[in-house]
């Protein structure tokens, strides 16, 4: 059997324009072998959603900076279901505070990087919990 | 039929981005699956975009795609980035661009890497092709990574290619060389709010006439399509691109050309499968094996020449396929 | 030159005897980097010494405050006559919720208002639209017509206090807000007083808080700057700024560069468009620095950006009044020096990043809070901050004199290596015909997006350090407490638009709207149609959707 390549994608969801870390790993991603489609900013859920499906990623990793992922990431989780794409592994990261993970965990959300994590953990996780099937 | 192939015909999408997965992936269950998918295939009108890095190509195709909206077409577009040599990852960025159709039932886009393809556009177009084809798209726009020779190789797979220019690149001269004349049905001006883009118009105009295209019945129109920060005037230009290609397929229908473009299409497939199904199981399994290295050395000491060692693969290749 | 001759032997002959003991040295005890850098990764030398300044022309070159090139201040009495404004950026949930944190500040000594609005508003969305799921008065406050507005300024003698708006693509509309808050208050325009930041190629370059294509964002800001000359003489109508160019990832030349160039299309515009003469409008600009973790790389970024401003003015735009040729700025400490690792840290850092702002010769001052990294500020992490300024101004005695670095030979060698490389890329720039036409290309973009990504490399493996998150980094927390606004925020303020929505006179609305969308497209001022349309209150969306309408909506291009 073939390798298969990891594909995913990285999005911003909502109205902030923050992109350094999104764009960083979007390069980061390339150098790790993955191929990376890039949304760009101020992506609605349901563009995000309807994007991940039509590519066949098989992560999406949400940044957002603006305090609105407790609205909006969960939204991409839920119409990924709606879409029976529930096996498209969702990823965060941005300014999100301690106490919103749990929320954003139950919510369906993977992982939750917050800032200063390495760009080597991201990419540590992802290698050993997707597996393109 | 097919519960996947039913699902891919009604248009499913993630069926058809799961079966396009498994092709570049090359699964070989794919395979299995495109030929079961063939006889769905072959009505799309297929549009190919190509020109330089950074001349605007997936702008144009977001407008093209809104411009066909408006004529009520359905719409597959396949764009194609780069992978890189070194880590054999890739930014699939082109999309970007057209995220705004991202939600239109009508518009399917996806994202294809060229994955070191050997020649070619990227191996896995022709086929991507034919899902968006069996999901019954109107049209299927390609957007070509726009770097080195292979770019000509859209002529195989397309049925109307668009060259886009910009002016002040030194386009004109680029574009002769890497006969991208040859290949174009419509030229496009993009930018064409820049200096020097009645220069270039001027150029182009003047090799055409001096072109054989120029008496077969088809001269490529050159279309000016100004900045896309202006809106109004964008939307025009666009929209008269749209019915620039549209009178081609018109005139590749009337004048018969349309089949001939369907044969030669035709034939890239069976040189594709052929490598699919030939020589890359060949290459792989005398580069597992370890052989490939042991042919290499004895080249390399003189021992033998390439030629003796390819009638050498190739009978013991066709032997086996006797006794299978 | 700058040094007698003796000078220059002595330092040359000592210079080597100590590169002979340097030699000695590093044999027994090596040197903890093989490179010193900066934040910015440029080089440091071991010692400077005059040689590395013997070049320096002192009247040209240096100077003395309020003289060209007025590297060491505008001022001439520097902070002795009046410190810089404490100015805390602010803005959170409702109008009334920032009201409130407004006179809290006020009360406790600040000396400005500074709006943070939430990103509906900055983006040019209504709270009820759809874009605006989950992001009403989240990162600061929400407005979406007049009555928000007056709602948020209920008590603020506005003829007294300065108030500086962070609002870009829609700027003009908030302008007119507060030009019809004061109208109805009774205040003339002439004296009301702020800054809108108003700047929108560093949105297309760095923040991308975008809504219409850079040439038309640029027309809009002329119309600002035509309408303040004439009417609102006491207003900054743009701040031109790098800060968000740095917090995207850039270096401190970058920054520089950038801004400069930006503040060069600006000019260039309003004096092509308007016709205005350079001397007429050179007031109205403003310019806003990140203060970086760098200590003396800040300190010279801002030096060199006063002497190079100073010549663009008076070489390149021919400028007479000296007024012109002053860089005024105010600066905010680095948000993303800030780490959400053991947050009290961040004190420390700010009050650092504070210190470079005032030697580099700030006119106002935002310290960060140390729990920005994480949520809005909380009312004590503010005070903090606030205090931080307060103790480096009446405290440390660092404001008793003007520039005190200046003629250091380090300071001086730095200010003008950065001054040479940011030319470099201003010329860049002019070669590509200009800011707008370098932004379509995308080579700002691409500049920061390559340095942004080196420097994460550089911590990812070491050679540069964040305490807390790469080094000493440990597991016991001291937990802070978090600021959070409430969902019902948003509630709120559907409920307030449907109201203005039923009671307004709706035709009085759609004619203004109609006024606005004849002045865009005979390139008319929108600004007095815009006041009227707030007065009739139209809603923020509404007059956007009329400029996204005739000019075309940007989109991210997604550049990486």
């Amino acid at each position: 059997m073939p390798e298969r390549t990891i594909r995913v994608m990285v999005a911003k969801p909502g109205l902030d324009g923050h992109d350094r870390g999104a764009r960083i790993l979007a390069r980061c991603f390339r150098d790790a072998g993955f191929e990376v489609v890039y949304t760009g900013c101020h992506q609605t859920p349901e563009q995000i959603a309807a994007a991940a499906v039509q590519e066949d990623v098989d992560l999406v990793g949400l940044s957002c900076l603006s305090g609105a992922h407790r609205a909006l990431f969960p939204r991409v989780v839920e119409l990924l279901r709606e879409k029976g794409a529930a096996d498209i592994t969702v990823i965060g990261g941005g300014i999100i505070p301690e106490q919103d993970i749990p929320l954003l965990r139950e919510a369906g959300i993977k992982a939750v990087f917050t800032p200063g994590a390495s760009l080597e953990s991201i990419v540590e996780w992802i290698n050993s919990n997707i597996k393109p099937h | 039929m097919d519960a996947t192939i039913k699902k891919i015909c009604a248009g499913d999408v993630r069926m058809a981005s799961r079966l396009i997965r498994d092709i570049e992936d090359k699964i070989p269950e794919a395979k299995a699956k495109i030929k079961k998918l063939y006889a769905h295939t072959g009505k799309s009108f297929i549009i190919g975009i190509t020109g330089a890095p950074g001349a605007g190509k997936s702008t144009l195709t977001d407008a093209l795609i809104e411009q066909l909206r408006k004529k009520n077409k359905t719409v597959g577009v396949l764009a194609v980035d780069p992978t890189s040599p070194f880590t054999g990852g890739a930014i699939l960025g082109d999309r970007i661009r057209m995220q705004r159709h991202a939600e239109d039932a009508g518009v399917f886009v996806r994202s294809l890497a060229t994955r070191g393809a050997l020649g070619g556009l990227s191996q896995s177009v022709g086929n991507a092709i034919h899902v968006m084809e069996a999901m019954g798209k109107d049209i299927i726009i390609v957007e070509t990574v726009g770097i080195g020779q292979q770019e000509i190789d859209i002529i195989n797979h397309a049925h109307s290619v668009a060259v886009v220019l910009v002016p002040g690149m030194g386009d004109e001269i680029q574009t002769m060389k890497a006969g991208l004349m040859e290949i174009a049905d419509v030229f496009v001006i993009n930018k064409a709010n820049r200096a020097g883009a009645m220069q270039l118009h001027t150029e182009l105009e003047g090799m055409l006439n001096l072109s054989s295209k120029a008496t077969d019945g088809w001269k490529p129109p050159v279309v000016m399509v100004g900045d896309a920060f202006e809106p109004q005037t964008f939307a025009a230009d666009t929209a008269a691109l749209t019915n620039k290609i549209e009178e081609h397929q018109l005139y590749l229908q009337e004048s018969g050309k349309l089949t001939e473009r369907m044969h030669r299409k035709a034939m890239t497939e069976i040189h594709d499968a052929l490598r699919d199904s030939l020589f890359e199981p060949i290459v792989n399994s005398l580069t597992t094996s370890g052989e490939m290295k042991r042919f290499a050395e004895k080249i390399k000491n003189r021992k033998t020449d390439p030629y003796t060692v390819a009638e050498e693969i190739a009978q013991r290749f066709f032997k086996h396929q006797e006794e299978k | 030159m700058y040094f007698s001759k003796e000078t220059l032997e002595a330092s040359e002959k000592l210079s080597r005897k100590s590169s002979d003991e340097v030699q000695k040295a590093l044999k027994n005890h090596p040197e903890q980097k093989k490179r010193f850098s900066t934040v910015s990764d440029a080089e440091i030398k071991r010692l400077y010494t005059p040689d590395d300044i013997k070049d320096i022309n002192f009247a040209e070159d240096i100077g003395v405050p309020g003289e060209f090139p007025y590297l060491r201040g505008n001022q001439v009495t520097g902070y002795r006559g009046r410190y810089w404004t404490f100015r805390m950026f602010s803005g959170m949930g409702s109008a009334r919720d920032t009201n409130a944190r407004w006179k809290m500040l006020l009360r406790e000594g600040q000396t400005g208002l500074s709006t943070a609005f939430d990103f509906p508003t900055l983006m040019g969305y209504d709270s009820d639209s759809p874009k605006s799921l989950g992001e009403v008065g989240k990162c600061g406050v929400a407005i979406d017509t007049l009555e928000d507005f007056l709602e948020l300024m209920e008590g603020i003698p506005l003829a007294d206090v300065t108030t500086s708006m962070t609002i870009n693509p829609p700027a003009t509309i908030l302008w007119a807000m507060y030009c019809a808050a004061a109208d109805i208050k009774g205040v003339p325009l002439s004296r009301i007083g702020g800054t809108i930041q108003n700047d929108m190629l560093k949105e297309f370059i760095a923040q991308k808080t975008f809504m219409c294509p850079p040439e038309p964002s640029v027309k809009l800001i002329s119309d600002t700057v035509e309408f303040g000359t004439k009417y609102v003489p006491r207003w900054n109508t743009i701040s031109i700024s790098g800060y968000h160019i740095r917090e995207a990832g850039s270096t401190a030349v970058q920054e520089l560069a950038f801004t400069l160039r930006d503040g060069i299309e600006y000019v260039e515009d309003v004096v092509r468009r308007k016709g205005l003469n350079v001397d007429d409008f050179a007031t109205r600009l403003s310019f806003f620095f990140n203060s970086h973790s760098d200590f003396f790389e800040e300190i010279c970024k801002m030096r060199a950006a006063r002497r190079m401003w100073a010549k663009i003015m008076r070489d390149r735009f021919h400028a007479k009044d000296p007024r012109s040729l002053w860089l005024r700025f105010h600066t905010q400490t680095a948000g993303c020096s800030l780490t959400a690792q053991q947050p009290y840290n961040n004190v420390v850092r700010t009050t650092v990043q504070a210190l470079a702002a005032v030697l580099g010769g700030t006119q106002s001052l935002h310290t960060n809070s140390l729990d920005e990294v994480l949520c809005l500020p909380s009312e004590h992490a503010v005070e903090i901050a606030l205090r931080t300024q307060q103790i480096l101004a009446e405290e440390t005695g660092v404001a008793n004199t003007i520039d005190p670095l200046a003629g250091s030979y380090f300071i001086e060698s730095l200010t003008n290596e950065m001054e040479e490389k940011a030319w470099d890329y201003i010329q860049k720039i002019d070669d590509m015909g200009g800011m707008v036409a370098a932004i379509g290309k995308g080579f700002p973009q691409m500049e920061i997006s390559e340095a942004a990504y080196r420097f994460q490399r550089q911590l990812d493996a070491g050679e540069k350090t964040m305490i807390g998150v790469n080094k000493y980094a440990t597991d016991s927390t001291h937990p802070i407490p978090l600021v959070d606004i409430e969902e019902k925020v948003g509630e709120e303020q559907m409920r307030r638009l449907k109201d203005v929505r039923r009671k307004r006179d709706n035709k009085a609305v759609k004619k203004s709207l109609d006024d606005i969308r004849n002045a865009c497209k005979k390139e008319d001022n929108v600004m007095p149609c815009c006041i009227e349309a707030v007065k009739n209150l139209a809603t923020l969306q509404e007059i956007c959707d009329v400029y996204r309408e005739v000019y075309g909506e940007y989109r991210d291009p997604g550049l990486y």
